[in-house]
């Protein structure tokens, strides 16, 4: 327990010097963990608004549809299997028809996909019940952005034109009858949603659905003609992209780190350098290497440990408001990421990634620490003591 | 100043006896350092320097004993060598016993520990330390209980008369009172063997005096062998043995008759 106290008393007895340098490391511990949790925080909000609004826990897709190829739209709708027409005539399932058609907004032509969805589903938490029992026009929900691109308000009628099973054009009248606020943008951008039923009538599609989302907990089962998709192939755009910023970041924050193990090493070096007469003494004083060397080393551990303790100080303040009133980022912002970005960023905190974060600046300040007092061993005591360096 | 008998001190002399029922070392008991044939060559260049040509030498328990010459005659090099902290070239050195050209760093760390006081020129005090903390570091590396700690570095600060400094940093304390940090530091241990280097040296007349005092009063009443390099004649008057080393030879060896 020796080196330990007298680790502690020289790390102390340093003074301001000490404080300096812990104050420097905590920045890359509170930097550290702050960035993290910003990117689990926002990882975990993109999901779970995705979640609730689009993937839900997890969708069977018809036949070769594929959201990302436009001419595998119209030929994708499959007869809704018996097992699962079920569960989405008791509305534990989303039935989703999705047909390609051109709505015509005050004079423009604006292409659009047509989504059909049970108002009475209870799988995505999107306010499909304005759709159930209105009466004259065929109802219609958007989002703000749809909104916001074609002009169209709360009580507005657009024509919409499509293309029904055999290809033959037609078109109808759709009443706005509620515009709604969304984060996910996959369910609001070119896109009007319409009863299921009006849709597949439309179009000469009953019981016909494109996709068919499913609540949490569902295990996957294998249908003809349709395949499960879950949220490692939903959820992937938001991984990608959470993935990628978390990249980026730790550029950041690894420059900080580096900075701050640069100022130790700086300062590991310039210690044993001014501290050699001391180096000396103690093995004088029947110290052998081995224990000077963790000595020293300990010292710089010590500093780390002191350096989380000062980050603590000012971080957690920090921190809490953080969590508390998030990141807010500048207007229109989120939504040019493209993903379901809130304007407020909250990190999520995790007992993990503030273990982790302390352990490995923990570990990369003790190699760094350690680096320099090498050159101990090869420290003449005989020249230590008189302060010279051989 | 406290005499060291009145605070119950044991001499070394009696605990090496004891000791030596264990000790596996075949060398005479009565002779705590032998050099023979000691010497010292210091790579140079093209042209190496011979610190110390063909020493031999026997120090008793209890001597106060002194290494005097001109500088560069090969003193500290002794010291160092009789300290563990070098090793010869070529001859041999033996101090309690053991072969200091056959120590690995540990043993001769172990040594130093255990048996050796060093007392430096530059005082070499931990400069983060307090006094009593920079007296009672021997004895943390030793693994001694904190309460025989405390009395023992207690003790200590009085025999040197530094009884109230306890928690004055090193900076706080003048040149005189540095050094006497550094005796009790050095004798704190009750060590067989003090090695003192120019103790003096950077100390005027009166301090060098109450220092001179304070080491022949420890040799005195605790037996401590007392072995300086030196060149100050204020400390040659104090020796009762005289070595005079020139060009890395003894030239003269004198006894002090009383």
């Amino acid at each position: 327990m020796i080196i330990p106290k007298l680790a502690f008393r020289n790390l102390i007895g340093n003074g301001t010097k000490t404080w300096l340098n812990a104050l420097v490391l905590s920045f890359s511990f509170v930097a550290i963990i702050w960035g993290q949790s910003l990117f689990e925080g926002m990882d975990k909000e993109m999901s779970k608004v995705t979640i609730d609004q689009e993937a839900g826990g997890g969708q069977y897709w018809a036949g070769a549809f594929d959201p990302f190829d436009p001419m595998t739209i119209d030929d994708a709708p499959k007869t809704i299997p018996a097992e699962l027409a079920v569960e989405t005539s008791s509305g534990r399932a989303a039935p989703i028809l999705i047909v390609s058609g051109t709505i015509y907004p005050k004079g423009r032509m604006v292409p659009a996909l047509l989504k059909g969805v049970d108002p009475d589903q209870a799988v995505l938490k999107l306010p499909f019940d304005r759709l159930r029992g209105a009466a004259g026009d065929i109802p219609g929900l958007i989002g703000a952005r749809m909104a916001k691109n074609t002009g169209l308000s709360k009580g507005d009628t657009v024509t919409v034109r499509w293309r029904d099973a055999s290809g033959t054009f037609d078109a109808a009248d759709i009443e706005i009858v509620e515009i709604f606020q969304t984060q996910v943008q996959t369910v609001d951008v070119g896109q009007i949603w319409i009863p299921l039923k009006a849709l597949q009538g439309m179009t000469g599609r009953t019981g016909k659905a494109t996709i068919v989302t499913m609540p949490a907990g569902t295990a996957p089962r294998t249908y003809p003609e349709w395949s499960f998709q879950g949220h490692d192939v939903l959820l992937k755009d938001i991984k990608n992209f959470v993935q990628a910023k978390s990249v980026g970041f730790s550029i950041f924050y690894l420059t900080l780190m580096a900075m701050a193990l640069l100022a130790i090493f700086n300062t590991q070096i310039l210690s044993i350098w001014h501290r050699r007469r001391e180096i000396g003494t103690l093995i004088a004083l029947g110290m052998p290497r081995g224990r000077v060397i963790r000595l020293f080393t300990l010292e710089g551990t010590m500093l780390s440990l002191l350096a989380a303790a000062v980050g603590a100080v000012y971080g957690l303040p920090l921190l809490i408001y953080m969590a508390k009133h998030g990141w807010v980022l500048p207007a229109g912002q989120a939504d040019s990421f493209g993903l379901a970005l809130n304007q407020a960023l909250y990190p999520a905190y995790s007992a993990g990634l503030v273990i982790v974060t302390i352990l490995i600046v923990l570990a990369a300040t003790t190699v760094v620490s350690f680096l320099p007092t090498r050159k101990i061993v090869t420290l003449k005591p005989t020249d230590a003591l008189k302060g010279k360096w051989s | 100043m406290t005499r060291f008998s009145e605070i119950g001190i044991v001499s070394p002399v009696s605990r090496r006896v004891d000791r030596s029922k264990g000790n596996e070392d075949n060398m005479d008991m009565k002779e705590l350092i032998r050099t023979v044939d000691l010497t010292k060559i210091y790579p140079s260049g093209e042209q190496p320097i011979t610190a110390l040509r063909d020493v031999n030498l026997v120090f008793t328990p209890g001597e106060f004993a002194g290494l005097v010459g001109p500088s560069g005659s090969g003193k500290t090099t002794l010291l160092n060598i009789v300290g563990s902290l070098d090793t010869p070239t070529s001859g041999s050195v033996e101090v309690l016993g053991g072969k200091i050209e056959k120590l690995s760093h540990k043993k001769a760390a172990e040594l130093r520990n255990r048996h050796i006081g060093f007392i430096f020129q530059t005082f070499n005090l931990l400069p983060v330390y307090t006094v009593y903390e920079n007296v009672e570091f021997p004895l943390l590396l030793l693994g001694m209980k904190a309460a025989a700690r405390r009395k023992a570095v207690r003790d200590a600060l009085a025999w040197v008369g530094l009884a109230d400094r306890e928690k004055s940093r090193p900076a706080q304390l003048s040149g005189g009172q540095s050094q006497r940090v550094a005796i009790a530091r050095a004798v704190v241990k009750k060590p067989d063997l003090v090695l003192d280097d120019e103790p003096t040296a950077n100390l005027d007349a009166e301090n060098s005096h109450h220092i001179l005092e304070t080491m022949k009063a420890i040799n005195r009443d605790l037996g401590t062998t007392f072995l300086f390099s030196t060149h100050d004649d204020k400390v040659i008057r104090h020796l009762r043995r005289k070595i005079t080393l020139i060009d890395g030879r003894v030239a003269a060896d004198e006894t002090k008759t009383a």
